[in-house]
């Protein structure tokens, strides 16, 4: 089993890239990709998880980076706002005005993405469950489910 | 100009800002990452009320990486915007549960905050003032013991021995002959609570003092320029050398207007040499420890003849401002000019109080009060509109505020400066579906009801606020539209660029906005509240686009030999009205044309603007009287709910506003705007409070137990816009960035007074709520 009792150099995959960085076991994933590989796209606004405005993809499944320690997401595929170009979801956020302030935007989309990804034919009631995590001050939610309803649409 | 001669306002163009913030690539305050940063953590008070009897940082002090530990004997003197009133870190006593104690600086934030949780604070509690009806009783304790000692500006009102640290008094009419009118009075209190703002994007901020004294702040702030103000005169620094830098902001409403971390934040970069130290808070200093929303406890007596004519209204509004009074007196003012509502009604009597008290320091919020109030008003109309018999709906028409009535503070209103509250009622009848049916038994226990209010509100701005503008070219003909206001996330960047290029008849494309601001780059704007910014901004580009235009003209009526008033400027062209085939590309004289031989003219062509608020006035103090802002936005607003009768659960069905927008210039933006207050407005009304315990402590201080309203528990919303222009606002628009929050928890609490029969007075309204409420009433 992986071990990591003290300040440790780790690999990480993150968007397609392997990283090296040096993370002490107490480190979050979250701030690892913030703090020590600059991926700032990911957003800290609670720290306990109950707004998922950290949400990264983890194998392809949203994570609250904020609850998991960096060393767990060794032999993970990482995948963060910066990795994701030009895909419908973000085509859609833009269209539909799905956005404000755009601090949670980032997390949305990720989840999102997953979303469309594992459940092309979602519905109300799953993309309720699979959105009502995250957290967003600025919007209704009602222009981010027509984007998400646009994509499904495609 | 018609509307169908312009070309973009009135268009839903893409927000300038969004392609980088769906891709993760837009900076907020907090994105910014060093090696060589330094990094500051608080201790904040765990009481609500005490006395600092010591504060031990031995142990903190021993902690690796830790470089300075600032504590209150090292800060400057009281700090306050309108009323000095607060210390930078508690000294002698802490006033509110979260309130700031020391800061510790360190290479890290564990480290940081390691040292911050052995600094020992020992404190000898004192009794609590844990409501405002508390703060105003004879023997309450004082909060703060010698306010009328303290500097403020002089339209501010504190009565020294007690709690109270502003009055405004509106004094319209004859209240004492009114009541003789009046065949039916109706009269009830109410209570609204203190909640936070919650933006996703908690406060922080980050500062470096140069080898040469120049401070350089960085923050998340809606008032980079009263930042720079404050931080210059509290440390008695140059103006001129304070440079505070403000990129994009992750949502504010109101509250990143005060000024706080900054201080901080100065004081621990000061502590190190000028090292850039970064602040930020955790979410649960930002819910408590950052300033919050005010709290309202109102009294409203209303009088009507036997016909529904409103002739009376006497009402106490006393406002929870909480340990310091930061905007919370502005607040107090805010609510008193408007304390009616939009009704014309002619004899006000309104005493607004703001008081101290143990909760946490409250600073502007989404509405400036006016939610709070709207509860209570809107309320009282629903129960006059009971006891008269009459239609809650046609009530308020016959009642609604018209050119031609005055307000509470005795302005004249005009078209220009009170839009159309009739139309909005006529036009939300039909959207709510009315006459359909207000109260509809489904027959399995569940009960269909509507509820109706109605909002207005003028922003209550200093009488000189300024706004500027300039204008750039680029060598291609594109345009640098240079401006000060912050992006919160309303588009506000977007629809400015929108409005200069309608003026210039330029390729929206080819405008280039400032997105962050730089109070050593930018022209100054005063702060990005109120919903001032397309206003007065808008104000001064287009006057920086005449500007622009002037000098385009004057450079091509030389070189095409004419007259400047020949010529016309579009489409990065000047050219002849007559013969538009006779032009000069705009890309020859941007910065000066040259003739074949060498010889040139002209040089680099600025555009420059400004705006400054005309006419306001402070309120006379005895009467109230006074000009609080340049026009009102107003319009109504409808929830239609299904209730369930035994468990007194509900789910919010529809929710309407109809806003008088004066002119809508991108309707996208404008529609995300005013939903996202209904949003916020109904997450407030249905979850949001701070739960305080009876020592003062608030127990809900993360996201987990401060409730916010989720995906998929939202109602279907509908906005509908009306245009009366405001004729001195840029193509008419009114302001109405805030307006969308305000009438929600009023008309939710209609639609469930109605379907539950029961007077909710309280917020939030939780099913619990109901169900006691109705319970009591029932023994």
């Amino acid at each position: 089993m992986f071990q990591v009792l003290s300040k440790s150099l780790i690999e990480l995959e993150v968007n397609g890239e392997i990283k090296s960085i040096v993370v002490r076991p107490a480190d979050t994933l979250l701030f690892a990709l913030r703090e020590q590989l600059g991926l700032t796209g990911t957003k800290d606004a609670c720290g306990n998880g109950d707004c998922a405005a950290c949400t990264v993809l983890v194998d392809g499944w949203p994570v609250k980076s904020c609850l998991m320690l960096a060393v767990e997401a060794v032999g993970h595929k990482i995948t963060t706002i910066e990795g994701l170009k030009d895909i419908p979801i973000q085509k859609a956020f833009l269209d539909k005005f799905a956005l404000q302030c755009g601090y949670c935007t980032p997390a949305f989309i990720i989840n999102s993405h997953a979303l469309v990804t594992i459940h092309p034919d979602a519905n109300d009631e799953v993309i309720k469950e699979w959105l009502q995590s995250n957290l967003c001050r600025c919007t209704s939610y009602e222009e981010i489910k027509e984007a998400v309803k646009w994509v499904l649409g495609q | 100009m018609t509307a169908e001669e312009m070309t973009i306002i009135g268009k839903s163009v893409n927000r300038k800002d969004a392609p980088e913030k769906v891709r993760g690539a837009a900076k907020y305050t907090t994105d910014y990452i060093a090696p060589d940063l330094l990094h500051a953590k608080l201790v904040t008070s765990t009481y609500a009320h005490a006395k600092i009897k010591s504060i031990n940082t031995n142990e903190a002090q021993k902690v690796p990486g830790v470089q300075a530990i600032v504590t209150a004997e090292y800060c400057p003197g009281i700090v306050g915007v309108i009323l000095e009133d607060q210390p930078m870190l508690a000294k002698d006593k802490v006033r509110y549960h979260g309130e700031p104690i020391a800061v510790v600086v360190a290479n890290s934030e564990y480290e940081a905050k390691k040292a911050a949780e052995l600094i020992q604070v020992e404190y000898e509690p004192l009794p609590v003032v844990n409501s405002p009806g508390e703060a105003i009783k004879p023997n309450a304790p004082l909060i703060h013991e010698n306010h009328g000692d303290y500097r403020r500006l002089k339209h501010v009102f504190p009565e020294p021995g007690t709690n109270i640290s502003n009055h405004v008094k509106i004094r319209k009419g004859d209240i004492g002959k009114a009541w003789a009118q009046c065949d039916v009075i109706v009269e009830d209190s109410f209570s609204i609570p203190q909640s936070d703002h919650a933006a996703l994007e908690p406060r922080n901020s980050r500062c470096e003092i140069k080898p040469d004294g120049r401070v350089i702040i960085y923050t998340s702030s809606q008032s980079p320029f009263i930042v720079r103000k404050l931080i210059s005169r509290y440390f008695n620094l140059d103006e001129g050398k304070v440079i505070v830098n403000t990129p994009l902001v992750g949502g504010a409403f109101g509250g990143k207007a005060a000024v706080h971390l900054e201080f901080l934040v100065y004081m621990a970069s000061y502590a190190v040499g000028g090292r850039m130290v970064k602040l930020v808070n955790t979410r649960e200093e930002d819910l408590i420890g950052s300033p919050c929303k005010i709290g309202l406890e109102a009294k409203v007596k209303l009088g009507s003849t036997k016909d529904g004519i409103i002739k009376a209204a006497e009402i106490t509004y006393l406002v929870d401002g909480g340990a310091y009074s930061n905007m919370g007196v502005a607040i107090t003012k805010s609510i008193a000019t408007d304390c009616t509502g939009p009704y014309k009604i002619e004899n006000v009597f309104c005493d607004a109080i703001c008081v101290y008290t143990n909760h946490p320091f409250t600073t502007s919020f989404r509405g400036f009060g006016h939610m709070e109030y709207t509860f209570a008003i809107e309320r009282t109309i629903d129960m006059l509109a009971r006891k008269l018999k009459h239609d809650p709906l046609e009530l308020r028409i016959k009642n609604a505020i018209a050119p031609g009535d005055t307000s509470p503070s005795l302005v004249g209103l005009t078209p220009s400066n009170i839009g159309n509250l009739k139309e909005c009622l006529n036009q939300i009848k039909k959207l709510i579906n009315w006459d359909g049916g207000r109260k509809v038994d489904m027959g399995n226990g569940k009960i269909r009801t509507k509820g109706i209010s109605c909002f207005w509100k003028t922003p209550s701005t200093p009488t000189d606020a300024v706004s500027g503008a300039v204008i750039t070219f680029n060598p291609d003909g594109s345009i640098n539209l240079n401006i000060g206001p912050v992006e919160l996330g309303v588009g506000s960047k977007t629809v400015l660029a929108q409005i200069l290029a309608e003026r210039l008849k330029w390729d929206i494309n080819k405008i280039h906005v400032t997105m962050e601001v730089n109070t050593e780059l930018n022209p100054v704007h005063w702060k990005t509240v109120a919903s001032m910014t397309i206003y007065m901004v808008g104000r001064a580009v287009l006057e920086a686009a005449e500007d622009l235009i002037s000098q385009l003209k004057s450079i091509g009526s030389i070189v095409l030999r004419c007259s400047p008033t020949d010529l016309d400027v579009a489409d990065g062209k000047v050219f002849l009205k007559e013969d538009p085939n006779q032009h000069l590309d705009v890309t020859e004289v941007v910065y000066g044309y040259k003739y074949d031989n060498g010889n040139s003219i002209g040089g680099q062509i600025m555009g420059r603007g400004t705006f400054i608020m005309k006419h306001l006035t402070t309120l006379d103090h005895d009467g109230g009287k006074g000009v609080p802002g340049p026009g009102w936005t107003l319009g109504a607003q409808a929830v239609e709910v299904e209730f369930d009768a035994k468990y007194c659960t509900y789910n919010i069905l529809k929710a309407v506003t109809v806003l008088d927008a004066g002119k809508v210039l991108n309707p996208k933006t404008a529609e995300g705007v005013v939903k996202g207050g209904m949003s916020m407005g109904l997450s407030f009304a249905t979850r949001e409070y701070f739960d305080f315990d009876i020592q003062g402590k608030v127990l809900n201080h993360n996201l987990r137990t401060y409730k916010i309203m989720r995906f998929g528990e939202n109602p279907q919303y509908i906005v509908n816009f009306i245009e009366t222009p405001q004729i001195d606002a840029p193509y008419g628009a009114r302001a109405f960035g805030e307006h969308g929050i305000i009438g929600m928890p009023a008309a939710l609490g209609n639609s469930l007074a109605a379907a539950s029969d029961t007077d909710l007075n309280k917020l939030p309204l939780s099913p619990e709520t109901i169900w006691k409420t109705r319970k009591e009433a029932a023994q």
